[in-house]
């Protein structure tokens, strides 16, 4: 099966390392794959708080070029590893084709500009891809440097199984622990697996945003996690940007670093650090794994 | 017959009556426009507007115009006929006409009710009346057929409302088969300890009945037994009931237990139905001490011997009567009864789909069901209220409409969970003294003596909480909520969001119909609400009778409700049956199927279309022979015979077409 | 009732729709839709029959010949029939007369059969307002005189199903 890469602006930018672990396990598992030609903003957060039309017509933009450029593909599957823009390109998707008024202004849209949305799409979100379409089995049998000892809280965050719980419980999932167990770590059992990260309240509503994320890092750490796993950007640098100034505030002692699953994933395949972006999380993986050979943080 | 019936020099003369229904028809639709348009028709001598036709002088006033104007047909216009058909039909007969001269209009269910525009609203009724005076003119004299009816009633499901209808029916002399699908009776009831506002003893005001019902020499007691098939009609039901085998001979079983002592199993390992899982059985056991029939069963899923084959059989060995029985077999009864009362009862509310609850997730997360068990004497822990870690609760919680009032499961209200959260909170306090927390949305306590529980309650100091639990959850935010249950809930009377830490949770968990409702609905050929509860005939003045003649409804198969409610519908069901055989025969609604011989060529089409076997064929005339006593009135077999032959009474093709002109051609 | 919703109304192509709702689902389902009140469009005439299986094609020739724009057949579901199989009988003469209204050139939209069980008083609006606006955009039946021997032959050919008709 081939795929599309939709990365979203985040996965070039603050999310760098989501981008290079994603791309370097894709290799791994010779995932066949290309990257959407010409695509465009997701449509997400300001823009659908602002504009919720013309923040799908964006989203339906994607979807029409991918169609494009999988022309012969009964069925087009687009891995989205932003959570955000996996939500949205969902979203999107479902009120086109639920809501007709809608779809017609935004197919008239498309139109305009000489494109079509014909309904092939199937948005997915990596972990998806992995664990149902690749399967565990093949997961497990590429595993060099197996997980062993980490102990890891999955953190799946609000927008990948809700509202729409396409391939996991709403509520409590179990897809990336399932994963963790398979790369040999210990999967930690937590209660907040898809509560709030504050979200983008870290920018505006800081004292709010911050007490969400330290109640995700708090809780974790208690629970016995070693590393927090992650599958969005925004989650991932509101759990590991303020981890500092959360300790102030709140008289804590948070000190976990929050990475993205593919780069745990990229760990246990053992590649290098550098190819999965190790070096540029905030809270470094040094702490946790001084004692294990080859996972030494590297310096930026 | 009387002398109306003929039409004189072939004169029809027809009477139109139309009804305001206060202001249910004559809101919408222009009656007096419909009345007036009604006299335009041929052969219409007079037609009248009242405001209620279904009322006695309403009555009086047809039977009163039948003498004055001598009419020979008439019309009504007002409800469905599924309410009043058979209103109008006596009063037309008791005016001296053939009870089927009459045709009835519905403009109130499917015009003024439906209907926006009150033009449109009058135009649709105008149309229908035409069809119906049209109809009218071909209507036969009929007679209805009068059959005998079998005094033997059924009775389905064991549960307290079974249990009561039963008794009922039996104490009238009339004899009853109760069949339950569960290996005793007793149904929930017999699960609970107190029943709420009076706090009996649930066992000790049931259980005597239960003894009843095994004593009594007008009823057969049929449980671990399930209803095959039904065939016939009301006042003629065949069943066929399916006996499960319990791998005990029932007749020589007395119930002394020496067999589950002697099991090789020395400890129950297996789940306890009657203790929702609280507690373990052996393989052979007694579902609980009270159980009726006290008889033990064997259970081939966990037995050693119907498992490998190798068990030394011990319980054989100790049993004197020789009453266990590994070679039984399911077996069949065939059985006629007159009526057929339903009394399936519900199932709770399976509070895994409510997973931000906890529920199987965090071992303290308990049902209602679970705790009606724990506080109860006879239950796993002779009622102490201990949680599964061993600990005595301090705090607990109880969630409201866990499975109701929520548009993601139930929409509609359990009816009972108020009430027996307000019990089972008193026992708790009462055995614990624990602090408890009621979350609710609304406290609804109407019934006697209830609001003065729920007071009683608040006396007591149990706390109560406005407001739709968001979460059970197991992270702590504050020292004080380490290993504990954290019930996170916005307090709605107070505006702010709360977490309480408690050491047990208990979701109030609401009814639903069985799973297989479904199948038990198509059995017996009667309705179900989309939720899987069965239909009554109607809500207000029908409520233990279905759709289908002969089988009634009682207690919560028919939706939630509580206990005294539950036992007022058995009774009434019982009632219902019992006026139904009594009385010795059942009046049929002449809707059969019947042949015109002369134009029968003899093709056998109908015969193969005919569900019922009512069809032969006679090979000496060369033709079909109808028997009507077999025939439902289904129709289809007229649809197929080529000639016209077939007939329906009531349905004749003549009869259609004109319908079918009538709403056409009206203008 | 104003007058200036009579011109109103006189303007528009209200479709007429003759409904056969057998007695025990979709009749009381029709009920159910007045006792909750439901509006639909006013449009259809229901006439009741015990069972969907006593809908005579000719019925359906007879409403479209009288000048009915469309015929709606309402039957329990599959498998809660109050006579067992009924409705299974309505289906196989819906299901073949329905390709030989294409042959009169009635379109499809005309006629129509659904399931409404006696629960389902909100279906029974739902496919009378769909089917009225179905109707409404198709315009009026216009038929040339259908000759009633043709209706004959219709039946005999049914007849000659219904032998074969377990077949179907």
């Amino acid at each position: 099966m081939r795929y599309i890469y939709y990365p979203g602006c985040s996965l070039k930018g603050t999310g760098r390392a989501y981008e290079e672990s994603v791309l370097a396990v894709f290799r791994a598992l010779e995932l066949q794959f290309e990257e959407l030609d010409d695509w465009n903003c997701c449509g997400a957060t300001a823009y659908m708080a602002i504009d919720e039309l013309q923040a799908f017509t964006l989203a339906a933009r994607n979807l029409a070029l991918a169609e494009k450029q999988f022309a012969d593909e009964e069925e087009v599957n687009i891995i989205a590893p932003c959570s955000a823009c996996y939500l949205v390109l969902m979203k999107a998707q479902h009120y086109i084709e639920e809501y007709t008024e809608i779809g017609d202004q935004i197919r008239s849209a498309l139109k305009e500009c000489h494109m079509e949305y014909e309904g092939r799409i199937r948005i997915r979100h990596p972990l998806d891809v992995f664990v149902n379409d690749i399967g565990l089995e093949k997961i497990k049998s590429l595993v060099r440097k197996p997980l062993d000892g980490l102990r890891v809280a999955s953190y799946y965050g609000c927008q990948m199984v809700r509202p729409y719980k396409v391939f996991d419980h709403h509520y409590s999932p179990t897809t990336m622990d399932d994963l963790m167990r398979a790369l040999g770590a210990k999967a930690v059992d937590w209660s907040l697996k898809t509560r709030c990260c504050g979200g983008s309240l870290t920018g505006t509503i800081e004292q709010v945003g911050m007490r969400l994320s330290f109640i995700l890092l708090n809780e974790a750490q208690k629970r016995g996690a070693n590393v927090i796993a992650t599958s969005c950007p925004l989650c991932q640098f509101n759990l590991e940007c303020y981890q500092g100034s959360m300790n102030r505030k709140f008289n804590g002692s948070v000190d976990l670093p929050a990475a993205y699953f593919t780069q745990l994933m990229g760990m246990a395949y053992g590649i290098s650090n550098r190819e999965l972006g190790l070096q540029r999380l905030f809270v470094p993986m040094t702490s946790q794994f001084s004692k294990k050979e080859g996972y030494q943080h590297v310096g930026v | 017959m009387s002398a109306f019936d003929i039409q004189e020099n072939g004169d029809f003369r027809i009477g139109v009556f139309v009804c305001d229904c206060g202001i249910n028809i004559a809101g919408k639709v222009n009656v007096s426009a419909v009345a007036e348009f009604a006299g335009t028709l041929p052969n219409v001598v007079v037609t009248r507007e009242y405001k209620f036709m279904c009322s006695d002088p309403g009555q009086e006033l047809i039977q009163n115009d039948v003498k004055e104007f001598r009419l020979n047909r008439v019309v009504v216009a007002s409800c469905s006929p599924l309410m009043h058909e058979a209103t109008f039909r006596r009063a037309t007969a008791e005016a001296g006409l053939n009870q089927y001269f009459f045709q009835m209009v519905n403009i109130r269910e499917h015009v003024s009710w439906v209907t926006e525009n009150e033009y449109l609203a009058t135009e649709k009724a105008k149309a229908l009346v035409a069809a119906a005076v049209r109809r009218v003119k071909v209507h036969r004299a009929l007679e209805s057929k009068s059959v005998p009816v079998n005094p033997d009633v059924l009775v389905v499901g064991g549960g307290i409302a079974g249990i009561h209808a039963a008794l009922t029916i039996a104490n009238a002399g009339k004899k009853v088969y109760l069949v339950e699908r569960e290996p005793t009776i007793g149904g929930h009831m017999a699960k609970f300890d107190k029943t709420f506002p009076t706090l009996d003893c649930a066992a000790c005001i049931l259980t005597p009945k239960m003894s009843s019902v095994k004593a009594h020499k007008n009823i057969t007691l049929w449980t671990y037994s399930e209803i095959d098939k039904v065939d016939g009609f009301a006042g003629n039901f065949t069943v066929r009931v399916k006996r499960k085998p319990r791998y005990i001979k029932e007749e020589d079983c007395v119930g002394c237990n020496l067999c589950v002592e002697a099991c090789i199993f020395k400890e129950g390992k297996f789940e306890d139905e009657f203790n929702v899982g609280l507690s373990k059985r052996k393989p052979i056991y007694m579902p609980f001490p009270q159980a009726t029939p006290s008889v033990v069963l064997i259970d081939p899923e966990t037995c050693l011997h119907f498992k490998t084959g190798k068990c030394k059989q011990k319980c054989v060995e100790v049993c004197e009567r020789g009453a266990i029985d590994f070679n039984q077999q399911e077996e069949f009864k065939e059985i006629n009864v007159g009526a057929i009362i339903l009394a399936t009862g519900f199932k709770t509310f399976d509070p895994h789909r409510i997973s931000e609850y906890g529920y199987g997730v965090y071992p303290n997360v308990y049902t209602s069901l679970e705790i009606e068990r724990l506080v109860n004497a006879s239950g796993p822990t002779q009622g102490e209220v201990l949680m599964r870690d061993g600990r005595k609760p301090k705090s607990v919680a109880i969630i409201h409409c866990v499975g109701s009032r929520d548009r993601k499961t139930n929409a509609y209200c359990s009816r009972v969970c108020c009430m027996y959260s307000l019990k089972l909170a008193h026992l708790i306090k009462e055995r614990t003294g624990a602090e408890i927390y009621n979350y609710y949305i609304d406290m609804r306590t109407p019934g006697k003596g209830y609001e003065e529980f729920y007071d009683k309650l608040l006396q007591e100091g149990v706390h109560f909480i406005r407001g739709r639990v968001a979460e059970v959850t197991n992270w702590a935010m504050v020292p004080s909520e380490e290993d504990k249950l954290i019930i996170r809930a916005e307090d709605t009377l107070i505006g702010v969001a709360r977490r309480v830490p408690v050491d047990m949770v208990i979701l109030s968990v609401g009814l639903e119909a069985h799973d297989d409702a479904g199948e038990v609905q198509r059995l017996f050929n009667i309705s179900c609400s989309k939720e899987g509860w069965f239909l009554e005939r109607h809500p207000k003045l029908a409520p233990v009778s279905t759709f289908t003649d002969g089988i009634f409804i009682a207690g919560a198969c028919q939706g939630p409700k509580d206990i005294p409610d539950t036992v007022a519908q058995a009774g009434a069901a019982a009632a219902e049956a019992l006026a139904m055989v009594d009385i010795g025969h059942v009046e049929l609604e002449p809707n059969t199927a019947n042949v015109e011989t002369v134009m029968c060529s003899g093709c056998k089409t109908c015969i193969s279309m005919c569900p019922f076997s009512a069809i032969t064929f006679d090979a000496e005339n060369w033709r079909a022979e109808f028997n009507e006593a077999l025939c439902k009135g289904c129709g289809t077999c007229v649809v197929t015979c080529p000639t016209g032959a077939a007939q329906q009474h009531l349905y004749t093709d003549d009869e259609m077409y004109e319908e079918i002109e009538g709403v056409l051609h009206y203008v | 009732m104003s007058n200036d919703s009579q011109t109103e109304n006189a303007q528009q192509f209200e479709p007429r729709i003759v409904a056969f709702f057998c007695n025990w689902c979709t009749y009381t389902a029709a009920d159910l839709a007045g006792t909750s009140r439901l509006k639909y469009a006013p449009n259809v005439r229901v006439i009741r029959i015990m069972c969907s299986g006593r809908l005579d094609p000719q019925f359906v020739v007879k409403a479209f010949r009288d000048g009915a724009d469309g015929v709606l057949i309402g039957g329990c579901h599959p498998g809660d029939c109050h006579y067992q199989e009924g409705n299974y009988k309505a289906y196989r003469r819906y299901a073949l007369f329905q390709s030989m209204l294409k042959h009169m050139g009635i379109e499809e939209e005309r006629f129509r059969l659904e399931w409404i069980s006696a629960s389902e008083g909100d279906k029974v609006q739902k496919v009378i307002n769909e089917m009225t606006e179905q109707i409404r955009a198709l315009g009026p039946l216009k038929l040339t005189s259908v000759p009633s021997y043709r209706a004959q032959e219709v039946q005999l050919d049914l007849a000659g199903v219904g032998v074969e008709g377990e077949l179907l």
